[in-house]
């Protein structure tokens, strides 16, 4: 295994809160050991206060751990802060990295300038980004006036610009509509593959892990509780898929389907909902068992949501 | 490459600033009234003492007032700055993620948007005073050339010294109480209301003991004329002196600040 870009030694960070008068100490990462090695997409996951910001704040050297130890890149983030600054690319989804009242290619050009690029280097990588995000009619307008979707895009490209080994993601699809996130996804996908770029992204959004991650790390209250891949996280917490089906007529409810559940039914029986175990039996084995009580005419499967992973997890832990 | 990345912020302060016309036109109208109250009042006074006010004759008491009221856009003595407000709601987090020195990209910034301020505001405050009022200035080329370079190490003082305001914000997060401070004490003892040399001695000296009298007093000094060339140097000197005392103060707060910050939200 070549060496880890991010590498992290019974980390923890604990904070000072004021609590009326007195002042009490709230842990919010404690003992976390991880590694990802370069290359990887990891999904870091878990619910708000669980101590995801924090870590990602402690691995790009804005914040000092309170205890263990970190490396990013191969560098002491806080004291080489400057150094990693140029290796590693971050977007939090709710704070912006470009100039407000300037246009877009020049929050570019400011950024090329400050991580050193060469005027060839720069001319390269910002067609690029600009024709994979989509953003050439943006280039001359002011930030202050585009959409959610339009800055989340320039965001990503600002951060991507000096072409960074990590790129870490803090909700970057947050409240972004289903084809601007798709197209996100789609770029990150395409950014890693001929970049070889490591992701790591936090998130509340599921299709985001199940799209762009191959591994997982589940925090609960600042400690590590999962780490693999999401379809081991669902069998572990025996998280069922959905099959849901469109009936040609109304039926009564489908409570009889062998190692099925039936969750819920709609327009007189119309559309059902039926939970199964992909452990236990197949989608193929179920359709063909609805379809001796009912004549099918349309189907879908949905995956575990991840949110509901997750509370099933916590669930188990308390 | 140094050279390159700070020039590039210095440029978007300036050009951030080119993009608010209409404020731009507003303060020059403010500081036109405002000058014209100042002539009515100190005018006044200089007649009342016979014509010589500490110094002060009518030609030079207006030049006096219209650099100073041209200076307004470009010094900061309110004491708020953007840099305060990313500190309070964590954006500075952003400035720590790029590979540069996050104290000289803030004075970059800052300075890049005063010298643009000089344009809409400056220049053409002097211009009407001249016009309206009429001021002596100095024949001497040189005096112009010094009074340039003195009115830059102004705008910088004044940029590393609010900036020392905004860190404060490191540990107190809530900084308006220390802007307010900073606002009394900056515009009196920058000479905004009256020149510092009327001050009576003591409060003359406490004015001195700060870095106030060099972001306006001092270059207005220089450039008008009212000091001689050796006096001059001695005040550019003592800009310098202020400059290297603020960004040493200010390299300081923001290393020792950024351990303490704890990034607010998200």
């Amino acid at each position: 295994m070549s060496a880890p870009i991010i590498e992290t030694h019974e980390l923890g960070r604990d904070f000072r809160v004021r609590d009326g008068v007195r002042r009490r100490t709230v842990v919010a990462v404690d003992r976390l050991s991880v590694r990802v090695a370069p290359g990887e997409a990891v999904g870091y996951i878990g619910a708000n206060g669980a101590g995801k910001s924090t870590t990602i704040k402690m691995l790009a050297g804005i914040l000092v751990p309170t205890r263990g130890s970190i490396t990013t890149c191969g560098l002491r983030p806080v004291q080489d802060r400057r150094r990693l600054a140029r290796q590693i690319g971050v977007v939090f989804g709710q704070r912006s990295q470009l100039w407000w009242d300037l246009p877009v290619r020049d929050s570019f050009r400011i950024l090329a300038a400050i991580h050193s690029l060469s005027p060839v280097a720069e001319r390269e990588r910002t067609d690029e980004l600009v024709e994979r995000l989509e953003l050439q009619e943006l280039l001359g307008t002011p930030v202050r006036q585009l959409s959610l979707g339009q800055r989340m895009r320039a965001e990503v490209a600002a951060a991507l610009l000096h072409s960074p080994r990590l790129v870490v993601l803090d909700e970057p699809t947050i409240g972004l509509d289903v084809l601007s996130k798709q197209r996100l996804r789609e770029f990150l996908v395409a950014e890693r593959r001929t970049h070889g770029t490591t992701l790591l992204l936090t998130t509340h959004d599921m299709g985001d892990v199940e799209r762009l991650c191959d591994r997982i790390l589940l925090v609960d209250r600042g400690s590590l509780v999962y780490d693999g891949t999401l379809a081991g996280l669902s069998r572990t917490v025996g998280a069922q898929r959905i099959m849901v089906v469109d009936l040609a007529s109304p039926a009564g409810d489908l409570v009889d389907v062998p190692q099925t559940r039936h969750v819920g039914s709609e327009g007189s029986g119309m559309r059902q909902r039926l939970a199964f175990d992909p452990e236990a039996t197949t989608a193929a084995r179920v359709l063909a068992a609805v379809s001796e009580r009912a004549e099918v005419l349309d189907l879908a499967v949905e995956e575990p949501d991840v949110e509901d992973v997750v509370r099933r997890v916590y669930a188990s832990r308390r | 490459m140094f050279v390159r990345t700070y020039a590039r912020l210095f440029v978007a302060g300036f050009r951030r600033q080119s993009t608010y016309r209409l404020a731009a036109l507003g303060g020059l109208v403010a500081n036109t009234t405002f000058g014209l109250l100042k002539v009515a009042l100190l005018f006044a006074a200089v007649d009342a003492a016979g014509g010589q006010l500490s110094g002060y004759d009518v030609g030079a008491m207006s030049a006096y007032i219209w650099i100073s009221q041209g200076l307004l856009g470009s010094i900061n003595l309110f004491g708020r700055t953007d840099m305060a407000v990313r500190i309070r709601s964590g954006d500075v987090a952003v400035d720590f993620l790029r590979p540069v020195d996050v104290h000289l990209a803030t004075i970059a910034t800052e300075v890049g948007r005063s010298v643009f301020a000089l344009l809409p505001r400056g220049l053409p405050s002097v211009a009407i005073g001249a016009f309206v009022v009429g001021m002596s200035l100095p024949d001497d080329p040189a005096a112009y050339v010094l009074g340039a370079l003195s009115i830059v190490l102004g705008i910088v003082v004044s940029a590393t010294t609010v900036y020392l305001v905004a860190a404060t914000g490191f540990w107190l997060v809530e900084t308006r109480g220390v802007e307010i401070l900073y606002m009394v004490v900056s515009g009196f003892f920058a000479g905004l209301f009256v020149p510092i040399r009327l001050f009576p001695d003591w409060l003359h000296a406490a004015a001195t003991a700060t870095p106030f009298p060099s972001m306006m007093m001092y270059p207005v000094d220089v450039i008008s004329g009212r000091v001689d060339g050796a006096e001059s140097a001695g005040l550019v000197g003592l800009q310098v002196f202020w400059l290297a005392t603020t960004i040493a103060a200010g390299q300081l707060a923001t290393r020792a600040g950024r351990r303490r910050l704890e990034v607010q939200g998200g």
